[in-house]
This record gives structure tokens, C-alpha cells and sequence, in this order.
């Protein structure tokens, strides 16, 4: 089992739903988010390209957060998700450093959060929230292992990027390009 | 009553005041300061479900509220039987909780009054602001007559209040939502097809090989179904043309952009038929079969070459005998998108026609992939006594704009400035669902038709700027906390959705629905509010077509088997289009007989004088309007607008990224606040955009106030349609201000 998300660039419209079903659903507080929306323009008038897509934790298997971690708080577990054990982390900020998706923020109550991929709903069987609420129906979750897998065939027959692949940290959020 | 007591109050009203903005962030994890497992917690909790219909747009996506036992509301997810949303509700409708949640909402009733020479607003209970509500109708009608109190609204609200004000005796009514929005094009459908476009829009978007839209930001308007159809177009490999000066969310997922010169439509859309007709690629049997005068349209088309519409749009000769053959090759599942916010330059019924006459020629009015028969299922009426039949109302007061088919906002605030030869004086108003100061064009109109006023009356769920002018405040709750009439819309198969509270209201707020029987009754119009509870009605109507509440409050939305026919033409039967001549009218004798170009003409409109930049405005996909702009949830995603300047223009004027700047239009009207520039390659040098919607002026929305520019107020130039009377607002020039102009005055 290996979760990933992919991302198609050609549908977003950078509507920002995901970043409100991801507060209301894990109640992140007004001011912060655990994804964002990123737009890139190219180009000059009237030749211009424009990008924009969802941006979130990469769930990297090379996980910079992880390995830099003074208490063990990050930490992955089965399927491949980083996560932040709330009450072992002491809010020492390493992780937000190190992480080149500056996925993480300081949680007003001393901890470090960021996402989770919607754990608690996966195990329900349910997709990300951000997955389920997106209106272009441009996000795709699903398991990397399983070589039928929705995720798996978009990375099979479409042409993709990852960010910061430069960075060395295995991400597994795909951009379909 | 002078003008000074109109004077806007932007005081805090009377012990309201002082109310700080509470770390709610906080207080929502209460102790537990871990936020996995409170996130468990919750899962664990067992949230109830209502069924509600989201009256954050005009959309009216279904959907579930989930809220807990201690009655707060966590999240409110699309309902999956719904063909509004199917189970996605957008960013605003997923955040229509912090339309609940919002500090700043009004909390109870309030009357305008002075103290020590300075107006304010008092607290009052329920009964003394209805009693005074139903004491100014009672006068109105016995001084002027029931006409003269009028109706602006918009949104569900705005049904119960209809209805108070016609067994009231009063039918001078109207709303923004169509001389400031879509109306001219329902006028130029009805003209070429026989019916309105409506809403949603019947677009086969979902089927369609070609999307062709003009000035229609689909993406930044989120129109969810529609939104939802386009990413299936983009993913079924549909051709998608967007016609558009800025570079739209849109224009990045199209095979063709054409950066047209603003303004200029319509040339192109001439030389698009005369492409197609010149080349015979148009749908010759659909012509022959359904439609009128298309000899006369072919010979008018012809001098208008795309070589001749170069010259104007600026769009190159060969990109648009390409983009009409894109057209032709995917007709007839082709949809020319006849776009929503159509107030341009006062042609826009001429324009809509231009966009049916395409659709026309193409084929694609009743065929798969362009334009679908809608349906709808019709309601029983919960009975009532006849309305009696006002003197005047909305129609004689637009009656010199012979095709308005609504009342025109405008018209009727001109009615309420004194003028001697006015047959139709409008002394009161009742503003309900809509921000006037921010959805009406012309300030200095609206001010002097507010200032005229004997009384006005403001019902809103926030403190909008609108309610600084009122006489009476009445705090509405949301639609998150009260039953709302049937949602029955247009759809491919007839479907409906109920509103039912979640949760009660919070503080002194009611529902409409509460606040028009009560004024009713005090009125001694009782009978027309036959019931103690609107869901009375609900159930009442639910029953006659085989349902009930209960079932409803189950399942939320109910679809129905179509019962009007076909979704497509049946090509071998007749059709009868709705029209005078039975056909479709490429050539109008409608209009013709009332003295207007029976086919559609260019003419040049107003251009940026040296220094100026057209004010171009649009939409975020995180707002409607002004009324989400304090939601903490949406406020939150995107704060205030920016002013998008191309980079040319900006090294010309010297100015940086993200530095303030105001702005000032054609008519030296100043915009009260600042906004910060964003210099984009998405704009032309001719023009400068914002998103509209911000700029609050009322200090009590406080996250809103102050935040960027209204574009509105710069809106002083309104070009209007002659047909049916629509605002166009595009002819609004601004020059960028570096110093604050108000230094010395207070705003």
C-alpha cells in the first residue's frame, strides 16, 4: 500500500474549495490552511500560460520533516503518510524548515500540523476531503501499489511533475501536466 | 423628514458596540489543546445530517449540514442525488458555515435614531420594529397608495416578500439580478428561440465538442454544475474558445484565446457569421427547417468580413475564419455560451441576439452537446386569496424599455426622487438579499433616491453597507437556520430540494418567511399567511406531488422522470419554437416594429481617454458579490481584491507590485479606499481588472471594511439598453492615484 495523490493542472481552476473542506473538515483554524492554491503565469500578453494547482504535505518516503525530527512526533506509518503526533511534538519548528513545500505551520496550540491526507477518512473508506468536495474533479487519490489503480494508470498514460523534485525527498502529490 | 437623517451611520449602533472579535479559533478546541484527537473526537461524534439548499449564490446547490448534538454546525457537504452540485459543493458553499459563524452578524432589530445630535441605531425588540414597519405601510398606503412602497431583493428571502408586498397591494417590484445582470440576454433568446435562457443555464456542456465563451469566466464564477460540466469537456477533448480581453482561468484551458479589444464583441461575432455563411458551413437543414429570415441575415452579414473586424477587435483574420471552422466542424454540439453578467455597453440585448443567431446557425439550440430542453417541475400554489391588481408597478414604471421583462432597479429608484411629472412616486423601500450600494450602479442616484425616501426598511443576515441607510434593520437569520420555500429549478430532469433548519437561530435573528407573516397579520392581511410555521407550506406542496417533509427531510432532493418530451429536438417531428412566428427569428420583426435593428449591428462605444484604463471587473471563485466578503471562512482565502495592471502600464506609471494605490474615474468620482496592484500579463494596457465585491464601507463588518476598492462606486457611466432597460457598467474609465486622496478626510 503506497497513497498518493495526482493532480491535473489542465482542469484546476484554483477555486480554493479544497482548502475550505480541509478547515471544516479538521477543523484547522481561520488563518491557516494545510493546502494552498499556487499560480504560475508565464509569457507576456497575449502569449501567456498560466498554472494553477493544489498544493500540499508531499507525503515524501525520503521525508526531510521525519528524518530531522528531535521527539519522533513525525512520523510515517502504513501507506505512507506523515504524520505529527500532537502531544510528542514540542513545536521546535525543525520540520517547518526543512520541509522544501513549506507544508508545515505552527498550530496556534503549540504543535506542529499539516495534512494527513484525511487519515480518519480513509480509514472509513472514504477519499481526502479535499478529493471528495473538488468541483473540476481534478484530484485523484488512490493506491501507488496497485498498478490498476485510478493514480496509477494517470501516472502511466499522462505526462507528470512532482515539485522540488531537486530536493531528493520522493514526494508522492503528482501534477499531471 | 430632512435629508441629514439618512445620513449614513457608520457608528456602532447602541450598545452593540464593543464587542470584541473572540479568539474563536481558539475556543473551538476548547482544553484540549490536541488536535488529533480532537479530530477523532469528532469523527466519533455522531454529527446529524439536514438537508439544505446553499444561499450563498444563485446556484442553489443542495446539500447536507452536519452539526453536532450541542447544536453547532462542523460542515456542510454537497448532496450526491443533486444535478446542481452532484455531491461538490464550491469553495463558498463548503464555507457557508462561516456565514453562520460570522461575530459580525446583525444580532437584533434595530430603529435609527438621534441622540445628541448624532443618528445611530437602537436596539429594539421584534414587536416595536414590526409595529413601526406596519404603521409606515399602513401611511403609505393611505397617503400615496400601495405602489409607492417598493421592493428591491434578491435570493429566497425575496419570495415571502413578494408575496407580502401583492396582498399588500403592491407590484413595484424588482431586483438586480436582472436590469444589472443577466436580462438582456433572456430578451435576445426570447427574441431568437421563443424562452429564456434561465437558470441553470441549459447548457450541454457535458456533451458538448465546442465550448465557445465570450467575456464568460467560467472557473471564476462558480457556477458548480457548470464548472463541473467544463472539467468533462476538457477531459472528453472538446474544443474550448474563449473570447475575453483578460486572460481568464478560462482562456489558460482553451484551445483558442482571442484577446479581443474591449468592447468590440460584436464585430467578431458578425464576422463569425459571415464565415460561416460564406463558407456554407453553417446547419443548412436545421435553418431551412426551423428558422425566418435568413436571407436577410445573409445579405446583412456580408460586408462584415472577418478582414473588416480585424481592424476593430484586433483579432487576426485567420484566427477567426479558424475558430468559426472549429465551430462548424463539432456543430451540432456546439454550445456559443450566452454568459451570465451580460450589462456591458448598452447593446447587450442586440449582443445576446448576436450569441442566439450563432447558436442558430450552428444548429445547436435542442441538440446533444449544445443546448438541452429544460424542465422543471411546477408547484402547487398554497392556497391564498387573489391578489388585487396595483395601479402601477414595476411594468408602467420600465415601460419606456419595451421588452423588460422584470422590474429594473434603476428605474424605480428614479421614482423616488421628487420630480413634478413622476405619475409614480415611490416614498418607501424595503432592501432585502442585496447590497444596493454594491450591486446598483450610479451612486449619486441611489443616494439622493435613499435621501428622498419617508422610510426604508433593510433585512439582511450582516451589517451590508445597504443597512446604513435604513430607517429599520431586521436581522435575518441564515439559511443554515430556517425552512425556505422549494427549490424547483430548470434542470435536464425536473428536481427539487427542500431547506430545513439545522440548527436554531442565533441571537435575535428570524427567518423571512417569519418576518412577512408578521407584518402581514399586523396588516390585517392574514389570510395570505395561512399557517404557523412556514414548513406548513412545504409539506402542503410536497403532498400534492406525491411527497412529504418528512420523506424529504430523508433525502433532501427528489428528481422526477421528464414529462415535457424529449431533452433534444425529435428531428422527425415538427417543432413549434416558442416565438411570434412558430420559428426561429434570425431576422426580428419584433424588433423591427419597435424601432430597433431587427438584426444585430456594431457600434463603436467610448474609448479610455490618455491616462485612463477601462475598468474591467469580475469574479473570485471564493465570493459572491459583497456578501461573503466578512464570511471568516472565505474572508480567510482571499481578504480584499487586487487591481491587475499590466506590466507596461505599470513601468509607464511607475508603480510596484502589491504597493496601494486609489482610483479616480471619469466623472472625478474617487474610490473611498485603496487597493494594492497586482501587475499581471493577464490584463491588456488598454484595461485594468478587479474582482468585485470589495470595499466595504460599514465599519461593522471587520474584516471587510476598508478592504480594497468597489468597483460600483466607480460605475458612474451607465449606458442603458433601450430594448429592456439593463445597466451596461463597462464604460467606466479610472486613472491610478499614487497619493492618498483622502489624507484629510475622514471615510
Amino acid at each position: 500500500m503506497r497513497y498518493a495523490m495526482v493532480i491535473d493542472t489542465l482542469k484546476c481552476v484554483g477555486c480554493s474549495d479544497c482548502v475550505v473542506a480541509c478547515q471544516t473538515e479538521n477543523n484547522v483554524p481561520i488563518g491557516y490552511c494545510r493546502d494552498w492554491i499556487t499560480e504560475t503565469v508565464d509569457g507576456s500578453y497575449p502569449n501567456i500560460e498560466l498554472e494553477l494547482k493544489s498544493e500540499r504535505c508531499n507525503h515524501c518516503d525520503n521525508a526531510p520533516c521525519v528524518r530531522c525530527c528531535p521527539t519522533g512526533a513525525s512520523h510515517i506509518i502504513e501507506g505512507g503518510i506523515v504524520l505529527v503526533t500532537a502531544d510528542e511534538c514540542i513545536g521546535c519548528g525543525a520540520c517547518i524548515e526543512s520541509c522544501p513545500y513549506d507544508a508545515r505551520y505552527q498550530h496556534p496550540d503549540g504543535y506542529v500540523d499539516k495534512c494527513t491526507f484525511c487519515h480518519h477518512r480513509l480509514e472509513k473508506g472514504q477519499l481526502p476531503a479535499c478529493v471528495s468536495v473538488c468541483p473540476t474533479k481534478c484530484m485523484y487519490f488512490g493506491d501507488l501499489d496497485n498498478p490498476n489503480s485510478e493514480v496509477s494508470q494517470l501516472l502511466k498514460n499522462r505526462k507528470y511533475k512532482t515539485l522540488a523534485p531537486e530536493a531528493g525527498t520522493d514526494p508522492h502529490v503528482f501534477y499531471l501536466i | 423628514m430632512t435629508t441629514s437623517r439618512r445620513k449614513f451611520i457608520k457608528i456602532s449602533a447602541l450598545g452593540l458596540g464593543g464587542v470584541a472579535a473572540s479568539t474563536s479559533a481558539l475556543n473551538m478546541f476548547g482544553a484540549n489543546t490536541y488536535l488529533d484527537k480532537l479530530v477523532q473526537e469528532n469523527v466519533a461524534k455522531n454529527l446529524k445530517r439536514t438537508p439544505t439548499y446553499c444561499e450563498i449564490c444563485f446556484w442553489k446547490c443542495a446539500g447536507w449540514t452536519y452539526s453536532d448534538d450541542e447544536g453547532s454546525i462542523h460542515k456542510i457537504i454537497g448532496n450526491e442525488d443533486d444535478p446542481h452540485c452532484n455531491g461538490r459543493l464550491c469553495p463558498r458553499g463548503t464555507g457557508g458555515v462561516g456565514m453562520y459563524t460570522d461575530d459580525d452578524r446583525l444580532k437584533t432589530p434595530l430603529i435609527r435614531t438621534t441622540v445628541d445630535g448624532e443618528e445611530t441605531f437602537k436596539e429594539a425588540t421584534w414587536d416595536e420594529a414590526l409595529d413601526l414597519i406596519a404603521s409606515k405601510f399602513k401611511e403609505v398606503k393611505e397617503t400615496h397608495g400601495p405602489e409607492s412602497f417598493a421592493l428591491i431583493k434578491h435570493g429566497a428571502p425575496g419570495a415571502h416578500l413578494e408575496h407580502l408586498f401583492k396582498s399588500y397591494g403592491s407590484d413595484t417590484i424588482a431586483e438586480p439580478a436582472y436590469a444589472q445582470c443577466r436580462g438582456p440576454r433572456e430578451t435576445g433568446f426570447a427574441l431568437t428561440f421563443g424562452s429564456w435562457v434561465g437558470s441553470p443555464e441549459p447548457t450541454d456542456i457535458r456533451d458538448t465538442k465546442c465550448l465557445v465563451l465570450i467575456g464568460s469566466h467560467i472557473g471564476e464564477n462558480m457556477h458548480n454544475s457548470q464548472v463541473q460540466e467544463m472539467s468533462d469537456a476538457i477531459d472528453n477533448g472538446a474544443t474550448i474558445i474563449t473570447v475575453d480581453p483578460r486572460f481568464s482561468t478560462a482562456a489558460s484551458k482553451s484551445d483558442f484565446w482571442l484577446p479581443i479589444k474591449p468592447s468590440t464583441d460584436i464585430a467578431l461575432m458578425l464576422a463569425w457569421m459571415n464565415v460561416l455563411i460564406e463558407e456554407e458551413i453553417y446547419d443548412k437543414k436545421y435553418i431551412d427547417k426551423y428558422a425566418n429570415g435568413f436571407n436577410e441575415l445573409k445579405e446583412h452579414v456580408k460586408q462584415y468580413t472577418p478582414e473588416w473586424a480585424y481592424g476593430i477587435t484586433t483579432i487576426k483574420p485567420e484566427e477567426i475564419r479558424k475558430t468559426a471552422r472549429a465551430m462548424a466542424n463539432a456543430a451540432p454540439s456546439v454550445i456559443v455560451h450566452p454568459g451570465r453578467h451580460v450589462v456591458w455597453y448598452g447593446d447587450d440585448t442586440q449582443r445576446s441576439r448576436a450569441i442566439a443567431i450563432l447558436n442558430a446557425l450552428l444548429g445547436s439550440w435542442g441538440r446533444r452537446g449544445g443546448f438541452y430542453f429544460k424542465e422543471s417541475l411546477k408547484l402547487p400554489k398554497y392556497p391564498h386569496p387573489e391578489f388585487h391588481e396595483p395601479e402601477w408597478g414595476w411594468k408602467e414604471i420600465g415601460a419606456k424599455y419595451p421588452l423588460a421583462q422584470m422590474g429594473i432597479t434603476t428605474e424605480v429608484l428614479k421614482c423616488a426622487v421628487p420630480s413634478n411629472d413622476n405619475p409614480y412616486p415611490v416614498k418607501a423601500l424595503m432592501v432585502a438579499g442585496t447590497n444596493i450600494t454594491k450591486s446598483i450602479p450610479d451612486r449619486k442616484l441611489l443616494e439622493e433616491a435613499i435621501n428622498a425616501l419617508d422610510f426604508m426598511v433593510v433585512i439582511d443576515t450582516m451589517p451590508m453597507d445597504v443597512t446604513g441607510y435604513a430607517d429599520v434593520v431586521l436581522p435575518e437569520c441564515t439559511y443554515l437556520e430556517r425552512y425556505d420555500g422549494i427549490r424547483s429549478a430548470t434542470n435536464r430532469e425536473p428536481s427539487i430540494a427542500v431547506r430545513v433548519p439545522a440548527v436554531e437561530p442565533k441571537y435575535d435573528s428570524k427567518p423571512t418567511w417569519w418576518i412577512a407573516k408578521q407584518i402581514g397579520d399586523r396588516l390585517g392581511l392574514g389570510e395570505y399567511f395561512n399557517y404557523n410555521d412556514f414548513k406548513e407550506v412545504i409539506d402542503w406542496q410536497l403532498k400534492q406531488i406525491g411527497s412529504s417533509l418528512e420523506e424529504m427531510e430523508k433525502i433532501g432532493v427528489k428528481n422526477f422522470p421528464r414529462k415535457s418530451g424529449p431533452l433534444y429536438l425529435n428531428e422527425d417531428e415538427t417543432y413549434h419554437f416558442p416565438t411570434l412566428s412558430g420559428k426561429i427569428e434570425l431576422f426580428s420583426h419584433e424588433l423591427k416594429n419597435l424601432g430597433f435593428d431587427p438584426m444585430p449591428k456594431y457600434t463603436k462605444h467610448p474609448e479610455p481617454p490618455v491616462g485612463y484604463y477601462r475598468l474591467n471587473y469580475g469574479r473570485a471563485p471564493m465570493h459572491t458579490f459583497s456578501r461573503t466578503a466578512n464570511n471568516p471562512n472565505l474572508n480567510d482565502l482571499k481578504s480584499e481584491n487586487d487591481l491587475w495592471v499590466n506590466p507596461r502600464v505599470a513601468r509607464i506609471l511607475g508603480i510596484k507590485a502589491g504597493q496601494k494605490v486609489w482610483l479616480k474615474n471619469q466623472d472625478e468620482v474617487v474610490s473611498d479606499f485603496s487597493i494594492k496592484v497586482r501587475i499581471t500579463e493577464r490584463v491588456r494596457w488598454d484595461s485594468v481588472y478587479m474582482v468585485h465585491g470589495f470595499g466595504h464601507n460599514n465599519k461593522k463588518l471587520s474584516r471587510a471594511y476598508g478592504k480594497g476598492i468597489n468597483d460600483t462606486q466607480l460605475i458612474s457611466q451607465v449606458a442603458v439598453d433601450p430594448i429592456m432597460g439593463g445597466t451596461g457598467m463597462r464604460g467606466n474609465f479610472v486613472t491610478i492615484l499614487t497619493e492618498n486622496p483622502h489624507k484629510n478626510t475622514e471615510i
